[in-house]
């Protein structure tokens, strides 16, 4: 193998690797969502598109009030995380809770239709054009450089994605502690297993489902401002990285946490090997294909609840 | 749903029939009336909608068979609809087959991969099925972009787009220059359809298959019409029978010569899909809908029936996919994306699950609402510059605004959809003045 390859190979790992952090932090959402409450958000991407335009919006105003960036970015991203929460109880009050019940399809309609909604209304106040964050939320501008003797040139890499590979990895750390220490994570996942015997228990289902809905909504805002300050920008095509974590989390299996940061890295290094070795246009392709045929030997994802069904 | 009362059979195939009751005869008949009558009365630009209506209204049953009667949810209606489109145009473009034929190949080829896609549906449910059906989307349009004799390079230069020959709805070789025998064939063509159509109505309607006699009678008034309109136009004028037929019946430009396909393809879809859903097929569909396991258990076997659903939804979508392609001039990937897809499962959800007349009223509802929007818009904004250029960026968000807040609202208020609505008014009418 020669040294270039080697590079290569190494540069592909890397962002392979990235990428497949904030797809596993997307995945998360939609798990959170399912495992709570047996719906699966198709407008979870549209929650990313208005966190990362509700995070744009108030560094924007921000900016002009305060001087110091780093405060900026702190109120700024607290803003938003306070924005999103009220969306998410919003969302479940208004659209989810009249439907629990109702058929699987009912269900994915009602997201569907929520992220039209959601689209419409961030490309009527905020245009269609791309813009760039006014500040750096993750200010990193350094590079790492690897060189090996023969090779053509060295290979720099943007330690700003490894920041993003960082928080991505302290905000799942957070969620494993709140649900396995907290009064509420526990009772998340009371209400997740069973839930009438979690009502029976003392514990509202409805406020766990307003808490689910505004935590996957503040995680999808998260993802939304990190894949606006790494990769596009802010733009309306975020939406299109939300349907990316489809595969991630079928291959995962919908109710696992783990198979979604497992099956997230594992699709974010098949897409980058993928595009980088083979064709660049098979990026958005291969994940379905591995998807087909996880899915043809295990049907429930690689790590998720077998349900068995009796008559 | 409020019963007739006073309806007695004493013949099975009285018994069997689709519309027992007088007022629903004479609504069919209205219907019929209405659908000949329509392309004298209305405009092109009518026209035109009315024909994405019919080609959606052919897609969203082929859904409706899948995922409203057999419960398999399926996010890849665009993936099919392509197929037909681009199966029917490069048979057309590069095998110079008859448009008749090629849109029928067409959907038996959409049936085929669609078969293929339904495999596993034996393992999945659900939800995983649905991102499953997702796949066959993405796949799709990948090869549609990559491989290249997709492309449709004729001239050299490699687009996504296929550019669709003309087609005419009758055939051109009959350039014989000779009006007399002209109009004895025609003449002769008219009686032959008008006798043939007339026992066949009759044969139909002594055995109670009223559809079925509604369906030849819609067929030979629309075969009847263009023949006549041919005979007058060349005798009055004169001129080439084939030239009459090049400029006035050409698919992709006259709007009136594809209503007539469209209208024809329909019929025979919903004629079709009616009576499917009264043999043991379609019974099966239904019985893997409520519950697959006790399906199984009463001696269905879920594998076939699935992948034959799969197959049946597909071969109908690509009916309508290759109506797509033969009512445009070029084809491209963009117009079988994922949102298509997301249109066509609002058109049912918005029409009603599991209804064949739903499906044609969601189709026509989602074909029509931004057309009413853009509409409404413009009488607002009237003829002020800003104001028309503020409506112009406005529009697509209000459109794509107003068709979330459409499905939200429906699945919320009603969600049986416009069926359950127009059932109400049904009942209520059929009770009045003395309803309970």
């Amino acid at each position: 193998m020669n040294p270039d390859e080697i590079l290569k190979f190494i540069r592909l790992t890397y962002s392979g690797f990235s990428d497949g952090a904030l797809l596993a932090l997307i995945a998360l959402g939609l798990v959170l969502v399912y495992k709570s409450t047996d719906v699966i958000n198709f407008a979870h991407g549209e929650f990313m598109l208005l966190g990362a335009y509700v995070g744009y919006q108030s560094l924007l105003t921000l900016q002009t009030i305060v001087t110091s960036e780093p405060l900026v970015v702190l109120i700024g991203v607290l803003i938003m995380v306070v924005v999103m929460v009220l969306i998410g109880l919003l969302v479940e009050r208004l659209v989810l809770r009249p439907l629990i019940g109702e058929p699987v399809i009912s269900v994915i309609m009602v997201t569907i239709g929520l992220s039209n909604i959601i689209q419409a209304v961030v490309g009527g106040i905020w245009g269609k054009t791309p813009q760039s964050l006014p500040v750096e939320v993750i200010p990193v501008s350094e590079r790492f450089t690897i060189s090996i003797e023969g090779a053509r040139r060295p290979l720099l890499l943007q330690q700003e994605s490894l920041v993003a590979v960082f928080i991505v990895l302290v905000l799942v750390l957070l969620l494993i502690v709140f649900f396995r220490r907290s009064k509420h994570g526990i009772a998340m996942r009371a209400t997740a297993d069973d839930q009438q015997a979690a009502m029976s228990m003392g514990i509202s289902v409805k406020v766990i489902f307003a808490l689910t809905w505004s935590l996957a909504a503040v995680t999808a805002a998260v993802a939304g401002l990190l894949i606006a300050e790494l990769t596009i920008g802010v733009s309306g095509d975020i939406p299109g990285v939300g349907l990316r974590a489809f595969p991630v989390i079928i291959l995962g299996g919908l109710d696992s946490i783990l198979g979604a940061i497992v099956g997230g890295i594992a699709i974010g290094l098949i897409e980058t090997y993928a595009s980088g070795y083979i064709d660049p246009s098979l990026k958005n392709v291969v994940p379905y294909i591995v998807l087909l045929i996880v899915l043809m030997i295990r049907p429930y994802g690689l790590f998720g609840q077998k349900l068995i069904e009796r008559v | 749903m409020a019963a007739q009362s006073g309806i007695y059979h004493e013949t099975y195939p009285s018994d069997m029939q689709i519309r027992p009751t007088t007022m629903q005869r004479v609504r069919l008949l209205l219907l019929l009336v209405v659908a000949i009558g329509l392309p004298f009365v209305a405009g092109s630009g009518l026209l035109r909608i009315v024909n994405l209506v019919l080609i959606a209204s052919v897609g969203a049953i082929g859904l409706n068979v899948l995922t409203g009667y057999t419960g398999q949810i399926s996010l890849g209606q665009g993936a099919f609809l392509a197929i037909g489109a681009y199966a029917c145009g490069l048979l057309m473009v590069y095998f110079q087959v008859p448009w008749v034929l090629a849109m029928i190949a067409a959907a038996f080829i959409t049936a085929f991969i669609g078969g293929i896609f339904g495999l596993p549906s034996l393992r999945l449910k659900g939800l995983y099925l649905a991102v499953a059906t997702l796949a066959a989307q993405q796949i799709v349009n990948w090869v549609i972009i990559r491989w290249d004799p997709i492309d449709g390079a004729i001239d050299g230069v490699a687009t996504d787009a296929l550019n669709i020959p003309a087609n005419y709805l009758l055939g051109t070789g009959w350039a014989v220059d000779n009006r007399a025998l002209y109009t004895v064939v025609l003449l002769a063509l008219i009686a032959v359809v008008l006798i043939g159509a007339l026992l066949l109505i009759r044969r139909f309607l002594k055995d109670q298959l009223l559809e079925y006699a509604a369906l030849i009678g819609l067929a030979a008034a629309l075969i009847v019409i263009v023949l006549g309109a041919a005979l007058v136009t060349v005798y009055r004028d004169g001129i080439d029978l084939s030239a009459f037929m090049r400029t006035n019946w050409q698919l992709n430009s006259s709007e009136s010569a594809f209503y007539v396909l469209g209208l024809l393809v329909l019929a025979s879809v919903v004629v079709a899909t009616n009576n499917l859903f009264r043999t043991h097929i379609g019974r099966a569909f239904i019985a893997i809908r409520d519950q697959d396991i006790a399906a199984e258990v009463m001696g269905v076997n879920l594998f076939r029936y699935k992948v034959l659903a799969f197959a049946v939804s597909s071969f109908i979508v690509g009916l309508a996919g290759a109506l797509v392609a033969l009512h445009s001039t070029a084809i491209s990937f963009e117009r079988f994306t994922i949102q298509v897809s997301i249109e066509y499962l609002a058109m049912i959800i918005i029409g009603g699950l599991a209804s064949i007349s739903g499906s044609i009223y969601g189709a026509a509802f989602i074909v029509i609402l931004p057309e009413i929007l853009r509409q409404i818009g413009s009488q607002i904004a009237g003829a002020d510059p800003a104001a028309i250029r503020e409506f112009n960026r406005i529009l697509p968000f209000a459109q794509q605004g107003a068709f979330g807040v459409v499905i939200v609202l429906t699945l919320i208020l009603e969600p049986e959809g416009i069926v359950k609505i127009w059932r109400n008014i049904k009942d209520y009418f059929r009770l009045w003045p003395f309803s309970y």
